[in-house]
């Protein structure tokens, strides 16, 4: 059951490569997927694993399981998927290039998250990095080539650490199964936590490895961006999570004032980085690296103390929550372009009056992205804020993840000033040529909107949803 | 039959072809065929179990061992021989041209014979267990290498090829043998297996045994291309034809590996020589993937690239002898045939085609040919080693090992930069054929021989990705 979740898109995919109806199959496969995953999330017992032993030494088993974390960027995946192969305008003639990639970036994506095994939860996550090369590379917008290159590169050096992280972590284990995963000696700790850190910490935009983020996905094609930063970012985070504070609890401290001025640098550095965008593009590619600030933030203080019992659910809901919402801004920005041409926010104005539905949609997930009462973002940045302070008693002194939590917390003025700004600068004030004749946001388009826009709400008010795959 | 007598019937199946070819009149490339189909033959008798009837015997015995190691590259030879010869095949326009001045294709026929006489070599090489034995099955190999180098007479490149090749060829047979002889000066005895009991016993003179050992890695650093003897292999990979290129490229260097394993294990293995040899062995890996990696950067040549490419896969697979994983460079060799190969049908098919080997040749492959440009592609990923691809589990069973022998941190360091760098160049022939307008954009029309090669070996790079055992099995683990 788990392994149709990978070959569904997997094997959509080559079907249309092989000629299949692209954009149709494209839709059919996500929304199978969301159907196998309901499915096998609402009766665990009916898909308890599944394992096949490809090779005996050492032992490697291309194992999948679905338990708490994984669970919830399964539904993750899924969601943003669907909405991915639904948005962006798609050059007439690529289509199969364009459908195809994002499925195989998608079917990585699930992979990654599924798998129970060191070795095939890495070599799923490198199978996005040639789709989303061959996709910024052709089809991508302004400097496409050279971002291509880099996030390329970037990547793969992260990867090529973080592979080195992990087989020394594993040497020391002797094993690749996650059930296996258990403290390395003492010694060795600090290293792996520094080679984890830098190699999960590139893969998600960490200070100061972040500089490929913001201009690929500015020029990637509309579901390459969504997926990419809705989804396959989180899978550092998730790695760091399931695996570095497993492994190196101890590693993790030492570099605990590492993690921390680091983490300052995405959400205070990139923060005035992103106000500074004149780009709604790079705004938003920008806002998303300032975003992971907050994610590291929770695995800070998970690091100071492993114990602390809000800063798992804290970082995965936020992980979650920030997925959708940069989807679904994403998706909307190709709207905004389609309809007006342009992404320069000088160039912008008034759009709310001719294409009202648009600037609603996009306002609530601006809202969402600063963390707006309500939608899911907020629960998961007030939890994060919390798990900061979770350890401390009043009358201590303040340690590490108490002095970042503060400082931490201009960031949500920040991100209310440059996500505010822009919403006015594009969607409010008099009419300018290029919105003048704007059309709205046409039926077809807001059904991967009205899916993304529907989660934020109902996770925002109800964070239970989510929340309950994380408690037993 | 006796297992010895497979290399007998390899020699047997070239003497006839030459003889046939002789007095054959019709096409030549057909020879390439026949060829093919006898080795293919051969192929499937290696894979049968060895006969319990009748051992190697006694005469034979401390020259030839048949094990299942031995059978590995048996079948890496044949199969990369038969590769050769189909690559042939469909190579033989280009071969016409530069060995006669019109159409006549009469002075083609020897191309096709002469991979059978080097492949009984290489055979002969991977069950040779004693130093005259490898001597004599290395000079095999070398010399119709040196032929087939050389053959397009009429081109420049291929002249000045042969050439190098021949020199510096000399140049190292010239130091196996000197160490050869300093090693049976030192050791009292030719017969490798009785190394591990002498180095027990002590009774040798370290310094003399470290010179001769030293001698035979500068010719076997030849053989493999590793840094300081890898400055033939751009120019000779270059000039040479296609086939015979991915010929030297797998064939002659799991060769050279097996024969650099076969050699230096006991010496790797005893007390007194191991650390000094893996030292060695050591900054040896990390020169030949610096050189490797960093100057195929800037290569824009797709033949040269891939010459500098193979000169930074030897590097990984330095590192492998020198942390005695043998299993894992042995599957490193497996997978890098099938990926090279790939590699090689798709540039040699190009080469008819373009008249080029230039990477911007291959602009726009991605339109004028979508299944061409796919499986160099996979090509291309399984050489940089993404995962899920054949490349990457020998890429990784090698970091295993390092990490896990504790190799220190600056070896490792320069690995996973070159790896990073590789990333870089295999991607740029990504680029080349999905980004860049095609300079003529008529499609390209794929031969029956390559077409069916290409699938074959795509399918295997992505199943073998997945599912590695099947390679572990013909290993016997």
């Amino acid at each position: 059951m788990l392994l149709a979740l990978i070959l569904i898109p997997f094997l959509a995919a080559i079907g249309i490569l092989g000629g299949l109806p692209a954009r149709l199959s494209a839709v059919i496969a996500s929304l199978a997927n969301i159907l196998v995953a309901t499915y096998a999330l609402s009766c665990p017992a009916c898909c308890d694993g599944f394992s096949l032993q490809v090779l005996a030494d050492p032992n490697i088993n291309l194992s999948l399981g679905v338990t708490g974390i994984s669970a919830v960027m399964l539904i993750l995946s899924v969601i943003v998927t669907l909405a991915a192969v639904y948005s962006g305008k798609c050059p007439s003639g690529r289509e199969k290039l364009w459908y195809s990639s994002s499925l195989f970036i998608s079917a990585g994506a699930i992979g990654a998250f599924l798998s129970t095994d060191v070795f095939f939860f890495y070599a799923f996550h490198e199978l996005a990095l040639i789709p989303t090369f061959l996709m910024i590379g052709i089809l991508g917008r302004g400097d496409r080539k050279e971002a291509a290159w880099k996030i390329t590169i970037y990547l793969a050096f992260g990867s090529i650490i973080l592979l080195a992280g992990l087989l020394l972590a594993t040497s020391h284990t002797g094993s690749f199964a996650f059930s296996d995963l258990k403290e390395i000696p003492a010694t060795a700790q600090n290293t792996v936590a520094l080679l984890l850190i830098i190699g999960f910490g590139t893969l998600v935009s960490l200070f100061p490895l972040h500089s490929w983020a913001a201009p690929a996905y500015a020029s990637a094609p509309t579901p390459v961006a969504m997926l990419h930063a809705g989804v396959m970012k989180k899978f550092g985070l998730y790695g760091l999570l399931v695996i570095g504070m497993k492994v190196a609890p101890q590693g993790m401290l030492h570099w605990l004032p590492w993690i921390c001025v680091l983490l300052l640098g995405n959400i205070i550095w990139v923060g005035l980085v992103t106000i500074n965008q004149k780009r709604l593009d790079l705004m938003l590619g920008n806002s998303s690296v300032m975003h992971m600030g907050y994610i590291f933030l929770a695995i800070a203080a998970l690091s100071a103390n492993p114990d602390n019992s809000i800063a798992v659910p804290a970082a995965v809901l936020l992980m979650f929550a920030h997925g959708i919402s940069i989807a679904l801004l994403f998706s909307l920005t190709s709207v905004v372009e389609q309809k007006t041409g342009t992404l320069e926010i000088a160039q912008l104005g008034g759009l709310a009056k001719t294409a009202p539905a648009l600037a609603f949609l996009f306002g609530l997930a601006g809202m969402a992205s600063i963390g707006l009462p309500g939608l899911a973002n907020f629960a998961g940045e007030v939890m994060v804020f919390f798990a900061g302070f979770a350890d401390w008693t009043p009358g201590e002194s303040l340690g590490w993840v108490q002095i970042t939590t503060i400082i931490a917390l201009w960031g949500v003025v920040i991100s209310a000033v440059y996500m505010l700004r822009a919403y006015r600068n594009t969607f409010q004030g008099p009419l300018v040529k290029a919105t003048e004749n704007a059309a709205d946001i046409h039926y077809c388009e807001k059904i991967p909107s009205y899916i993304l826009a529907i989660t934020l709400l109902v996770v925002g008010i109800y964070p239970q949803i989510i929340l309950q795959f994380l408690s037993n | 039959m006796q297992a010895h007598l497979i290399e007998f019937i390899t020699v047997g199946l070239g003497l006839i072809l030459l003889m046939f070819e002789a007095f054959s009149k019709g096409n030549k490339s057909q020879i390439g065929l026949v060829a093919a189909a006898g080795l293919a033959v051969i192929l499937t008798m290696l894979f049968c179990p060895a006969p319990s009837c009748c051992p190697v015997p006694d005469w034979m015995e401390r020259f030839y061992s048949d094990n299942q190691t031995a059978r590995f590259y048996k079948i890496i030879a044949v199969t990369s021989t038969i590769l050769v010869l189909l690559m042939s095949v469909d190579f033989s326009k280009v071969l016409t041209k530069f060995t006669s001045g019109d159409d006549d294709d009469s002075a083609t026929g020897e191309f096709y014979c002469l991979p059978v006489f080097a492949c009984a070599g290489l055979m002969w090489m991977a069950s040779a267990t004693d130093l005259v034995s490898i001597f004599v099955s290395l000079e095999l190999v070398t010399i119709t290498f040196y032929v087939m180098v050389a053959f397009m007479r009429r081109n420049v490149g291929s002249l000045e090829a042969g050439v190098k090749y021949l020199i510096l060829g000399a140049l190292s047979t010239g130091f196996l043998v000197y160490g050869i002889a300093w090693i049976y000066g030192t050791m009292g005895t030719t017969d490798i297996s009785l190394y591990a009991g002498i180095l027990e016993n002590g009774t040798y003179n370290r310094s003399y045994l470290l010179f001769g050992i030293a001698l035979m890695l500068i010719a076997l650093g030849f053989k493999v291309g590793a840094v300081p003897m890898q400055l033939w292999i751009p120019d000779v990979y270059q000039g040479a034809p296609t086939p015979i290129t991915a010929f030297l490229s797998v064939a002659s260097k799991a060769a050279g590996f097996l024969v650099l394993m076969t050699i230096i294990s006991p010496f790797l293995a005893a007390e007194h020589t191991g650390n000094t040899i893996s030292a060695v062995l050591l900054i040896m890996a990390g020169a030949t993937l610096l050189y490797g990696n960093l100057a195929a950067i800037s290569q824009n040549n797709f033949k040269r690239l891939l010459a500098y490419s193979s000169i930074a896969h030897a590097g990984f697979l330095l590192m492998g002898v020198a942390t005695q994983d043998y299993s894992s460079v042995s599957f490193y060799l497996g997978t890098y045939l099938l990926m090279t190969f790939a590699a090689f049908f798709v540039l040699a098919l190009i080469r008819s085609e373009e008249d080029s080997d230039e990477l911007d040749a291959f602009n726009g492959l991605g339109q004028r040919n979508p299944v061409l440009a796919f499986a160099l592609t996979i090509a291309m990923a399984a050489l940089a080693g993404i995962p899920l691809t054949a490349g990457f589990w020998g890429k990784f069973f090698i970091f295993k090992s390092a990490i896990s022998n504790d190799v220190s941190w600056w070896l490792l360091s320069i690995a996973f930069i070159s790896v990073a760098a590789g990333f870089y160049y295999y991607l740029k022939v990504v680029k080349a054929m999905y980004w860049n307008k095609a300079r003529n954009e008529n499609p390209i029309t794929v031969p029956i021989i390559t077409k069916f090669v290409l699938i074959l070996l795509t399918a295997a790079i992505l199943v073998l990705g997945i599912y590695p055992q099947p390679i572990f099995n013909l290993l016997g683990h």
